[in-house]
């Protein structure tokens, strides 16, 4: 123990005496949990669309005003011609162009149907998909006005509830995620990093030849990451529990015992990586191209993984991260037992003990 | 004369590596060939579990309605709404329906009927949408069954006509290949000279480069005009993949989108030649182009819409020379578009390379 001390505190100045790197790591979380929570959405918002109203009566001045009102869109352009749409869409000017023909309000009132044409820039299928979804429910309602005196058809009322978080914020979502990435970056990357780095500059063999035990030297390599990790952690249940408003329901030890698990897996991968890549580029190229990056892909951080194709779905289970991100959003977003989260747990246990063993093994063989 | 050895020195350097060469040629390959089938937010496979309290004909045809599609699907069938309940806790389904006892006898004696629906929605895109799309089978369901029991007539109606236009089968993919190309391009072109750079500088090197003769412009030079050259063939393999995998090719011309890309190219570089001024190892490099090319792509609209984003992120978001090369990507490629209607992405583009490089001068010096 006396002799460890001085190892770990060598190891702590190493990564504190670096101030830029030491600011980055500790401000990241934070604005990682900001960007996720506020700027990057889905949500659709002010979309500038296009009109082209041939049929020029009061029913469809009555669908364009509700457009107008609606927080979703902006009425940018008036067009008198078909002609005028494509150049506009070619210059992103409107989102979406909607088309009353000179028939509309004719056929409406004497066929009782009429066609609604909308033109949807569906560069971003998805935009565009609900963009059009929005637009009829809002001529639907107007419609409904039309026809307030017509009989109701009896109905199943669906009564929609949304589980655990009700009003759809994304940070409930985002939250989990990004304590998965954040241990991932610190704790896999920064190690392998450094370990490869004293590896370069040959003072890894200093240390070796050293009375000091090989396994002492991982200890203290491995410590001042796992802190800094820690700190993490709790600046980011800090930020999201006082700022965000997120929900922390869970049993909080249950939560700090699954995270370290996590913590140990993510290190002992970090010394893996370190042990194969034989400088500082091979082994930021392994953590990052052949780990982070899938591990951002495909650890539903970002995207659902049952969208996948089913090899990446397969992939995906391999990945730590995945299977902690899932732990924690059911730990604290949906506030359930341990028990559930038991399959969980015993995978990353599981991926613990190997890859510790896996690294010790090698870290030992390059002696 | 000078700048033709230096030039040559960097590339032997590049090529001799036995790890940089792959990562330039393969991984564009494996980036635009994995990464559209992960990046998807399509809502899929929604599992739903279902407490059947009525147990008729109406009931199960409701059900067998909610299955029939790719988004919804049904996987088991629970006495009580909390046995279900412990499913949902246990990440074995997604969606609940609660089917109250008297669904058949309600519609026969025409009174309205109350049905449970109850989605997880940790992810709230996920919850909402499948939510929704649940909703709308229910409620077209309904409007079916009354218009065969009672005497309701559709009254006016208007049929909706939506033309999807550039992207007829609503393909998420061909919205995202040409956005990742730019990312790509990104990594390949920023961070790799800024790593060369500060590589020269932990091995002490630059001391070397520091005392000879060679002028600062033309050392710089040197280090850039490789990667220029790697971001060109990076962008082809590119074109190459998007044509071969996903039957994708531009729209609009090819040299526009080459002239685009050359010039992000050199703006981009000179991010990675601004950082390589401030850090001094390879870690701190690391770390600095991590942070700031993580914000530059988030707020780039490459993964979610730009125009999604309040306010005060769109102007952060306008600060990054991604947004605009992804934008003219998706233009020419989708939609055909031609430099005149890029104007505003080309100045905006030619403004980051001359403050860049303005700025990487500036910040340069002879000096350990």
């Amino acid at each position: 123990m006396k002799k460890l001390f001085p190892f770990i505190k060598k190891e702590f100045l190493h990564v504190l005496r670096d101030t830029w790197t030491m600011m980055i790591i500790l401000v990241l979380p934070v604005v990682m949990m900001l960007l996720f929570g506020y700027a990057v959405t889905n949500e659709i918002r002010d979309t500038n669309i296009g009109v082209l109203d041939l049929s020029k009566d009061n029913i469809s001045a009555s669908i364009i005003e509700r457009v107008q009102q609606s927080e979703y869109f902006t009425l940018k352009h008036n067009y008198n011609s078909y002609h005028e749409i494509e150049p506009s869409f070619r210059k992103s000017e409107v989102g979406l162009v909607v088309v009353f023909d000179e028939e509309f309000s004719n056929n409406l009132l004497h066929k009782g149907k009429a066609e609604l044409q909308i033109v949807a820039d569906a560069t971003d299928p998805n935009t565009a998909k609900t963009l059009v979804n929005y637009i009829s429910s809002i001529a639907a309602q107007s419609l409904m006005e039309l026809n307030k005196n017509n009989p109701k058809p009896m109905q199943i009322t669906p009564e929609l509830k949304l589980l655990y978080n009700p009003l759809m914020k994304s940070s409930y979502n985002f939250v989990p995620a990004v304590m998965g990435f954040i241990v991932v970056l610190i704790c896999t990357m920064m190690t392998s990093i450094t370990i490869v780095r004293e590896k370069e500059r040959g003072t890894i063999e200093m240390l070796l030849v050293s009375p000091t035990k090989p396994i002492m030297i991982i200890i203290s390599k491995l410590s001042p990451f796992f802190v800094v990790s820690i700190i993490n952690i709790i600046t980011i249940f800090l930020v999201s529990y006082f700022i965000m408003n997120v929900p922390v329901l869970g049993n909080i030890f249950v939560i700090g015992g699954v995270s370290l698990i996590f913590l140990l897996v993510a290190l002992s991968l970090g010394l893996l990586f370190s042990t194969i890549a034989h400088s500082q580029i091979e082994a930021l190229l392994y953590s990052g191209l052949i780990f982070l990056m899938p591990t951002t892909l495909l650890s539903g951080m970002l995207f659902p993984i049952e969208s996948m194709p089913l090899f990446l779905q397969a992939i995906a289970q391999a990945m730590p991260a995945k299977w902690f991100i899932d732990a924690m959003r059911k730990l604290m977003i949906m506030g359930v037992d341990a028990k559930y989260v038991l399959k969980e747990v015993l995978v990353l246990t599981f991926m613990a003990i190997t890859f510790m063993t896996i690294s010790l093994k090698l870290f030992k063989k390059r002696l | 004369m000078m700048l033709g050895y230096l030039v040559e020195k960097e590339f032997k350097q590049i090529f001799r590596d036995k790890f940089l060469p792959k990562v330039i040629f393969a991984f564009p390959f494996i980036a635009l060939i994995l990464l559209p089938f992960a990046a998807n937010y399509d809502i899929k496979n929604i599992r739903l579990t279902v407490v059947d309290n009525d147990k008729s004909s109406y009931s199960r045809e409701l059900i067998n309605r909610l299955s029939a599609n790719h988004t919804i699907t049904f996987i088991s069938m629970e006495p009580t709404y909390d046995k279900a309940l412990d499913l949902v806790h246990s990440d074995k389904a997604d969606m609940i329906i609660d089917i109250p006892k008297g669904l058949e006898k309600n519609y026969i004696t025409q009174k309205e009927t109350k049905v449970l629906l109850a989605v997880n929605s940790v992810n709230g895109i996920k919850g909402s949408m499948g939510g929704l799309y649940a909703l709308s089978i229910i409620n077209d369901y309904s409007i079916d069954k009354t218009s065969e029991v009672s005497l309701f007539k559709g009254s006016q109606g208007v049929e909706i006509k939506p033309l999807y236009q550039y992207n007829k089968v609503l393909n998420y993919k061909l919205f995202m290949v040409p956005a990742l190309m730019v990312m790509i391009l990104t990594i390949i072109c920023g961070f790799l000279p800024t790593l060369n750079i500060v590589g020269e500088k932990e091995k002490g090197n630059m001391e070397q480069i520091n005392v000879s003769p060679i002028p600062k412009p033309i050392f710089i030079l040197s280090k850039l005009i490789p990667y220029w050259v790697i971001g060109i063939i990076v962008i082809s393999i590119g074109f190459i993949v998007a044509w071969l995998v996903y039957d994708l090719v531009p729209q609009g011309n090819i040299l526009t989108i080459y002239f685009f890309s050359f010039i992000f190219t050199f703006a981009i570089s000179g991010v990675g030649l601004i950082l390589s001024n401030y850090a001094s190892t390879y870690q701190q490099a690391m770390f600095m182009m991590f942070f700031f090319v993580m914000i530059l792509i988030l707020m780039s609209g490459l993964y979610t819409p730009f125009n999604s984003m309040p306010p005060w992120a769109q102007v952060i978001g306008s600060f990054s020379p991604l947004k605009y090369l992804i934008e003219v990507m998706r233009n020419v490629y989708l939609k055909g578009s031609k430099i005149s209607e890029l104007l505003p992405q080309l100045y905006a583009l030619l403004g980051f390379v001359v403050v860049f490089y303005v700025w990487a001068m500036l910040s340069y010096r002879k000096k350990s």
